[in-house]
């Protein structure tokens, strides 16, 4: 009896399976009560301080817990008491300088009204003047009387006028693709054509000069973001060689990896053109698919208006997707994207910008129409255009200070310092004199603003000159020779 | 109102008991299918004493049962015509891949598109139906016809005329062609013209901007305002300006894209609570300020409650006193989205916070849009003078988007005035007066009638529940033969059991209008099984005549 209670806490010390342990103690205990009246009174008390001991041994620690953390209600009351958030918004200086902006008085046509002064404008980029323009405003006034203002719904909930539909059937013609599908919204238009394909997962290189609606889009996509460096192809096939042997490595993976590059056709942040020749050409070799970005070029380049394509002479059905805004050439509001129905159809139930807000109004996109029928009408107008862009383009050279970025037929050319004057705020500070001087003298300009913590690459500030078709030389000469005259008095 | 299981006492510690116990007995509406009826009286201590009531009835077992079944029968044939599409026993009809990209990787998974192919597809001519009028109490409706079972339509030429319209967020019908009402907005038109061709911060703000905030901000009784040109950018452009790493977003289950959206791009964590349930809420506000940042375990910089004032799909108001009592208590800060509710609830049109009677203050940021109620586009953020200035200099749309289109500007500025009575009428305090009315009379109607429908019986965002997905497609289609056209919505936009048809009652929308919607509504109610409700007139006897005299002064 001892030996077999005795092999029990053994069994027990040698910490075999507790549970086990517990029903053979029970056992135990019957065994004992039916030996105990036979057995001699010190097997008893050996026996019951064995059993004592097995106790002590099931119901003490065998290892050291960790210290519990648990915190009790008062400390929990007194974390909540202490805790001091930030201030929803840090205090901005009154000096600021987006604090004190240009306030314009009427509307920002070709003569534009900016703080109560009358300037030749050099800022909107109204490129073909149709801000202004009778006829726009005359389709805008009819649609008006139609429709009234809004569209009180998405496009899905009644929210699809016919004249949205004629512009989206315009714009496809227009741009010679099989379908185009319209944003209310400039900036929402790529920032939401990208994550409406581009999924965590999937591969996107872009250029880093890219403008902000881009990087936004690439964002909210959760996709994984390769930078190369601005039009620089070699960095790019350098970045899809790369991506090959990674790819070569797990092929499995790589079925199912959507890839993109992601470009724009004028840039807004340099005011050059991408390499659109040399893109296709990686497109096919390494298999991507190009989206475009082409705000700006769009009715500036090419013959008829038709942006980089045109411009190069590119099939379009090369570009997987175009998106531009209709903020810029056809003073409107809103965006659009084009390309084959295959890719543009997904992003009427995917494209969240397009599913989720209400409709353009329709008086908007009536004057979209109307100004693509003038651009339809007038394709001269692009050469002029250009003409007036490469006349300043000229004319700004060797101001000695400042130097001049971008293409010379980009109707939107930046101007930044040669030497930076030490900091970035330092530098901002002079531009804004230069360009004071000028707002003074009756040439209405402005710095290109950037929310600088934001910005993935920050370009470097400049003044950007914006040119018109309704600017007339002598006024292209005028802010020539002012911006030249305005850097001599700033600088030295 | 003579309820008797809503809650209304004094007191929110009480009112949080009563919900944990209807929590415990099973009839809150997530747990599953279950039934009972949800009815809570959010009461708010000193400020606001009147109970308002909120229903989410839940429908029998069987009709779940069912659901289920017809997604189950829709699947199979799904899967049965996907295999003959495969085989070329079915044509397909979708666009391809161009020959020459046949060896990229595919653009779309192909069973990412499985439910658009074989499901929505089936009743896609309920969605996008193209009008060609004003989207007023009644539109003209462009015809179209189906010759592939949906994959194309094709124009007829016709019109639809005289089709009422329950679907447009045309609350207080200022979507009107009206030439007086239009005269300010034809005159800024033909000055400013359309466009802008530049942001906020370059040579885009306008005086008609700066006379615009300055409306905005009277209108809402707060420092200063902001205003944007599209309402879904409100959201997704500014949250990112106000929260970012290593702060937290509490947000409601149910709030709509541009919200999340928003708060994904802004970088910050992101914690959802059940839709309006303030246990919840204050779970994850005490969680988080006792425990802080994930593994860091640092203290959370701020915290910020993103809420909208209606719901667009629930039909539901924020709870918005007991909100607004536990951002005091914890110190966080509370993002209010009036997009619904600004102009469509409050005494004056000034949105839930005058409905609750509290003071701006009270709401850290203010947002709403111009889309609904007004009739225009866009959107305004208001507050304190440090938040807007702050905006102003901060705001991704500030800085990078076109701003708002002037005569647009100024369809929100005549709205505004004619609602505060700077025109010289009472037409705008007519019109919500009106509003209140006419979604009263309807949502009481319904429910007579025996409909199950969501949401609080002040709230013009009416949903009706169809719970089966083949009832989504019969039930627009037979309104439309009706000459009504509604707002029907299924899965993803809600859950998959729960597909429902969504009515947006109108200031403009006459009695004769809405009987008409009404009588069409009960018999095809009767035709297509649509009056779940336990809930009907012979129960709650005493909860009509008081609302009935309720309407009558």
């Amino acid at each position: 009896m001892i030996r077999f209670v005795f092999f029990l806490s053994v069994l027990v010390e040698t910490e075999l399976l507790c549970s086990v342990a517990l029903i053979q103690i029970e056992f135990c205990v019957d065994l004992f009560l039916c030996f105990c009246f036979q057995a001699p009174a010190y097997h008893l008390i050996l026996e019951g301080i064995l059993i004592l001991w097995i106790i002590r041994l099931l119901f003490s620690k065998t290892y050291k817990l960790q210290e519990r953390s648990d915190l009790t209600p008062k400390e929990k009351e007194e974390l909540i008491e202490e805790w001091q958030p930030e201030p929803l918004v840090p205090p901005v200086p009154k000096d600021h300088p987006a604090l004190n902006y240009n306030i314009v008085s009427g509307p920002p046509t070709h003569i534009i009204t900016v703080n109560g002064k009358e300037c030749i404008n050099f800022a909107s980029f109204n490129f073909l003047g149709l801000l202004d323009n009778e006829k726009v405003k005359s389709a805008a006034q009819a649609s008006l009387k139609k429709y009234g203002v809004g569209t009180c719904g998405p496009r899905g909930f009644y929210g699809t006028f016919d004249v949205h539909l004629e512009l989206e059937e315009r714009l496809a013609k227009f741009m010679r693709t099989e379908e185009a599908i319209i944003y209310s919204y400039g900036f929402a238009t790529i920032a939401s054509a990208i994550p409406a394909y581009s999924k965590r997962g999937d591969i996107v290189f872009v250029d880093e000069a890219a403008c902000f609606a881009i990087q936004k889009g690439l964002q909210a996509s959760r996709s994984n973001i390769k930078l190369f460096k601005h039009n620089d192809m070699a960095d790019l096939e350098q970045l899809l060689k790369e991506q090959e042997t990674e790819d070569q490595k797990n092929p499995r993976k790589a079925r199912v990896t959507r890839r993109f590059i992601v470009v724009e056709g004028l840039y807004m942040n340099t005011g050059d053109v991408c390499p659109l020749p040399e893109l296709i050409k990686l497109k096919y070799k390494y298999k991507v698919r190009i989206f475009l970005e082409e705000s700006l070029s769009f009715g500036v380049l090419g013959e008829h208006g038709r942006g980089i394509t045109e411009h190069f002479g590119i099939n379009i059905d090369d570009i997987d997707l175009i998106s531009a805004n209709m903020e810029n050439s056809l003073a409107s509001i809103g965006g659009f994207c084009c390309g084959r129905s295959f890719i543009i159809d997904h992003q009427r139930l995917s494209g969240q910008g397009y599913c989720f807000s209400a409709s353009l109004p329709p008086l908007l996109a009536a004057a979209a129409i109307e100004a693509l029928n003038i651009m339809e009408d007038n394709p001269d107008i692009f050469q002029t255009l250009r003409a007036k862009c490469e006349r300043i383009h000229k004319a700004l050279q060797g101001i000695s200070g400042l130097k001049v970025v971008g293409e010379s037929f980009s109707p939107a050319l930046h101007l930044q310092l040669e030497e930076s004057c030490g900091s970035r705020e330092n530098d901002v500070k002079l531009l804004k004199r230069i360009v004071d001087y000028c707002m003074d003298s009756g040439i209405a300009l402005t710095q290109a603003r950037y929310l600088e913590k934001e910005e993935k690459c920050l370009p470097p500030p400049s003044i950007r000159v914006v040119i018109t078709v309704e600017q007339t030389e002598q006024e292209l000469d005028k802010a020539a020779s002012l911006l030249k005259e305005a850097v001599q008095s700033v600088l030295n | 109102m003579a309820n008797p299981s809503a809650v209304c006492n004094g007191h929110l510690h009480h009112h949080h008991q009563k919900q944990n116990n209807l929590l415990k007995s099973g009839i809150y509406k997530k747990n599953g299918i279950t039934k009972g009826m949800k009815k809570n009286g959010v009461s708010n201590g000193t400020l606001h004493k009147k109970t308002i009531t909120e229903h989410f009835e839940q429908a029998p077992m069987y009709v779940a049962v069912l659901t289920f079944l017809g997604f189950g029968v829709g699947t199979i044939f799904g899967y049965l015509r996907d295999f003959m599409r495969a085989w070329g026993l079915e044509k397909r009809n979708v666009a391809a891949e161009r020959e020459q990209q046949k060896d990229f990787v595919p653009l779309y998974q192909d069973f990412e598109n499985f439910y658009t192919r074989n499901l929505y597809m089936r009743i896609r001519d309920n969605w996008n139906r193209p009008i060609c009028s004003v989207p007023g109490p009644q539109f003209d409706l462009m015809e179209r016809v189906t010759d592939d079972y949906n994959w194309t339509f094709r124009f007829t030429g016709r019109t639809i005329k005289n089709v009422i319209n329950m679907g447009s967020y045309n609350y207080l019908g200022f979507a009107e062609t009206d030439v007086n009402a239009l005269k300010t907005v034809t005159i800024e038109l033909q000055k400013y013209g359309t466009g802008i061709c530049s942001t906020r911060q370059e040579m885009g703000s306008l005086d008609k901007h700066v006379e615009l905030e300055k409306l905005v901000a009277k209108f809402l009784g707060v420092e200063d305002a902001m205003v944007f040109g599209m309402g879904f950018a409100t959201n997704s452009m500014n949250i990112p300006a106000l929260v970012g790493k290593g702060c937290l977003i509490l947000s409601d289950e149910l709030n709509h894209t541009s919200l999340v959206l928003g708060a994904r791009l802004s970088g910050a964590t992101i914690r959802i609570f059940k839709h309006n349930n303030m246990q919840s809420l204050e779970k994850l506000l005490r969680d988080a300020i006792i425990y802080g940042q994930p593994r860091s375990r640092r203290a959370w910089r701020k915290i910020l409650i993103l809420v909208e004032g209606i719901y667009s799909m629930e039909g539901s108001i924020v709870r918005l006193p007991e909100i607004v009592f536990l951002k005091k208590k914890y110190k966080a800060y509370l993002y209010l989205d009036e997009a619904h509710s600004i102009g469509a609830v409050g005494a004056t049109g000034r949105g839930v916070v005058e409905y609750f009677g509290m003071s701006p203050d009270d709401v850290d940021v203010l947002m709403g849009t111009f889309t609904k109620s007004f009739g225009a586009a866009g959107g305004y953020i208001a507050g304190k003078k440090d938040l807007v200035d702050f905006l102003r200099t901060h705001s991704h749309s500030a800085v990078y988007a076109t701003s708002m289109c002037p005569p647009v500007a100024e369809q929100i500025i005549r709205a505004m005035k004619c609602l505060m009575g700077l025109d010289g009428t009472t037409q705008g305090l007519q019109r919500v007066r009106q509003l209140g009315k006419n979604t009263r009379y309807f949502r009481r109607r319904l429910h007579e009638m025996g409909f199950i429908i969501y949401g609080n019986d002040d709230s013009p965002v009416v949903p009706l529940l169809l719970y089966m997905p083949g009832k989504i497609g019969a039930f627009a289609r037979r309104m439309l033969e009706k000459n009504i056209g509604v707002v029907v919505v299924g899965f993803p936009a809600t859950p998959i059991t729960e597909s429902r048809a969504r009515f947006c009652v109108s200031a403009a929308h006459t009695r004769e209008m809405l009987d008409t919607v009404l009588n069409a509504l009960d018999e095809l109610g009767d035709f297509l099984h649509l009056k779940y409700s336990r809930y009907s007139k012979s129960s709650h006897p005493e909860l009509y005549e008081e609302t009935r005299l309720e309407l009558e002064d």
